[in-house]
């Protein structure tokens, strides 16, 4: 029996209806009852539809964001039950790539200060020292392909490729074993795009990293993952071993995503 | 003969820039037919857009400087019209869709008053388009146009269309606001269409039904097509002809089934092994190292040359220039011929 990652037992999300001057808008159920679990040291994807839901629990898995009902378990640990310093321990454990890397990389930061910065924050979990904390940025730099000739460049002067480089740098920096990946690839081009999804599959085969991947290109998750569920309006509708839902979806849902997924071949 | 709906012939454009002039598009040539849907694919920055937006003549001069080249839409030389008569053409002859449905629509406006105001602009040359005698009144020409603009949103698949000509923009969701784009470009009946990303910011379902709708759109309207898109996919799902761009230059064109059947230049062949397939495995997904090269003192000869894995010593002399490998398909490469045995080591 393998161990269990991540756990998401019956999770629901309501934004309550705001009141404004037209009057009061109904309220949004961004999440209905949603459950699913991710092993340790697999690639889980989540493929959903803009407005499916898919950010809101990616939020919840960080604990942004507050469930209204279900329990999220990070290796067992419940997060609505702990405490602000054990959730900020665990945090180190769990990291996210974000999609545009052109919006989450401050530009009036160095590199050494983008990659060096969560292990400043979670200085009482790791205990790094200055010199120690230099010595890991190199190391996390060449982890993911790039110098340490890059450390003291500011992320205008890297290519979207490079930049998302960065983004994973910083998120392996505390030593996740949980990756929360938000699209990491939809802003890049096709050729930078396999760059980056080899080296997601390097660095998973190196580290023993567990994978939650968000997106909405079936392609790109058919290659990464091992497991995957369909998400729409907020409800899983399919979840399962990768090549068994690609090969024979059960969901009408799925069979649409599917069929409308764009396949690089000969016109019949 | 006839003279080709489009016509891009050696169309060379310099944008100048702080740094320095960058050579952008180096001698594009790009025939288009009615009824024939083009797919110009190719990484960011390859120049793409800047072909679409030279067909239009949206694009400021300067910092743009066309050099040399024309463009020539039924014989008649794009470059050399005035403001005035390109204005003209716009929204009648040449319908342009844009990537972003969100900003290309005033928000202060109902989708019915932008829909007649294009169909009006487009009746001051034509009056038939929204079908009302020359002579008819402003009142009367409304009318007509309205009645249009509500069969155009019924066209393009919008439920309740009449009642929904009096909504705004934020009142549809991404998919039909691009429905509505799309509507607006086709409301003026253009011989050509210009699609620049129309589906990049739309779900996979969305997409598949507009570019469902682009295909019974040129049916319908027996128009051409130009499709620019980065996704190879797309391009299989819905062109009839590719144009393979890179740094400024068409790399290779031909009929969908056999460019992507049987890719001969390099540029091609790598962009096809980066995208994930059925078949491939974990850990397999070929990637194409470097990046576009800079374009104000781009690579002698072959542009591609420094990323090409079957690059010679003669790459680096001159421009190769298209060499026919089949039936109107052509690759700007010259190891065409023995790209077949080199693949197979």
């Amino acid at each position: 029996m393998t161990e269990i990652m991540l756990e998401i037992d019956n999770v629901s999300k309501i934004y309550p209806g705001r009141r404004g001057i037209f009057g009061t808008s109904p309220e949004v159920h961004a999440l209905k009852n949603v459950s699913l679990s991710v092993r340790k040291g697999e690639s889980f994807g989540l493929v959903g539809e803009s407005g499916s839901g898919k950010t809101t629990l990616t939020r919840s898995i960080l604990h942004l964001e507050t469930p209204t009902s279900g329990s999220i378990r990070v290796q067992g640990q419940d997060l609505g039950k702990l405490s602000e310093a054990e959730l900020r321990r665990l945090r180190s454990r769990v990291q996210i790539v974000f999609q545009d890397p052109y919006a989450s990389l401050n530009p009036r930061m160095s590199v050494y200060d983008i990659v060096t910065e969560p292990l400043v924050i979670h200085h009482e979990t790791l205990g790094l020292t200055n010199r120690q904390r230099s010595d890991r940025a190199a190391e996390l730099l060449s982890l993911v392909g790039m110098g340490s000739q890059h450390l003291h460049r500011y992320p205008h002067e890297f290519s979207g490729g490079q930049r998302q480089r960065i983004c994973i740098a910083r998120a392996l920096a505390s030593g996740p074993e949980l990756l929360l990946l938000d699209e990491p690839t939809s802003a890049l081009d096709v050729s930078v795009q396999a760059q980056v999804l080899n080296l997601l599959c390097e660095l998973q085969d190196r580290l023993g990293l567990t994978y939650f991947f968000i997106s909405h290109d079936l392609a790109v998750v058919r290659y990464l993952c091992d497991r995957v569920a369909l998400i729409n309006r907020g409800e899983i509708v399919e979840q399962g071993d990768c090549a068994q839902i690609f090969d024979a979806p059960k969901s009408e849902y799925a069979r649409m995503l599917i069929g409308a997924m764009p396949e690089v071949k000969v016109p019949a | 003969m006839t003279a080709p709906l489009l016509s891009i012939r050696d169309l060379h454009l310099r944008m100048s820039s702080f740094d320095g002039r960058a050579h952008v598009l180096n001698g594009i040539n790009l025939t288009v037919n009615r009824g024939e849907i083009w797919g110009l694919v190719g990484e960011s920055g390859c120049g793409k857009s800047l072909t679409g937006l030279s067909v239009s003549r949206l694009q400021p001069t300067p910092p743009a400087h066309y050099t040399a080249g024309e463009i020539l839409l039924e014989g008649q030389d794009l470059l050399k019209l005035s403001p005035s008569q390109m204005q003209r053409l716009r929204g009648k002859r040449i319908g342009m869709i844009f990537q972003d449905p969100t900003t290309n629509l005033n928000p202060a406006f109902r989708i019915g008053e932008q829909l007649v105001d294009v169909a009006l602009a487009a009746a001051d040359r034509d009056p038939e388009v929204i079908g009302c005698a020359p002579n008819a009144g402003r009142r009367e020409c409304r009318q007509a146009a309205r009645k249009l603009a509500g069969e155009m949103l019924t066209r393009v698949g919008i439920p309740n269309a009449l009642a929904r000509l009096d909504d705004y923009p934020h009142q549809f969701s991404g998919g039909m606001r691009q429905r509505v784009l799309i509507a607006m470009a086709l409301i003026g009946r253009p011989d050509l269409l210009i699609a620049d990303e129309p589906t990049t910011a739309l779900d996979v379902s969305v997409q598949a039904q507009i570019l469902e709708l682009i295909k019974n759109s040129v049916k319908d309207f027996d128009m051409g097509v130009v499709l620019i898109t980065h996704n190879l996919g797309v391009v299989a799902q819905t062109c009839s002809h590719v144009a393979v761009m890179y740094a400024g230059n068409i790399v290779e064109s031909g009929p969908v089934a056999a460019v992507i059947g049987n890719p001969v230049h390099p540029y091609t062949r790598a962009l096809m092994s980066a995208i994930p397939t059925r078949e491939t495995r974990r850990g397999e997904l070929r990637g194409l190292a470097g990046s576009v090269p800079n374009l104000i003192t781009p690579p002698p000869g072959c542009r591609f040359a420094p990323r090409c894995q079957f690059a010679q010593p003669a790459c680096t002399t001159a421009m190769p220039a298209p060499v026919s490998v089949g039936d109107n398909h052509a690759a700007a490469c010259i190891r065409v011929n023995e790209m077949e045995a080199l693949v197979d080591d």
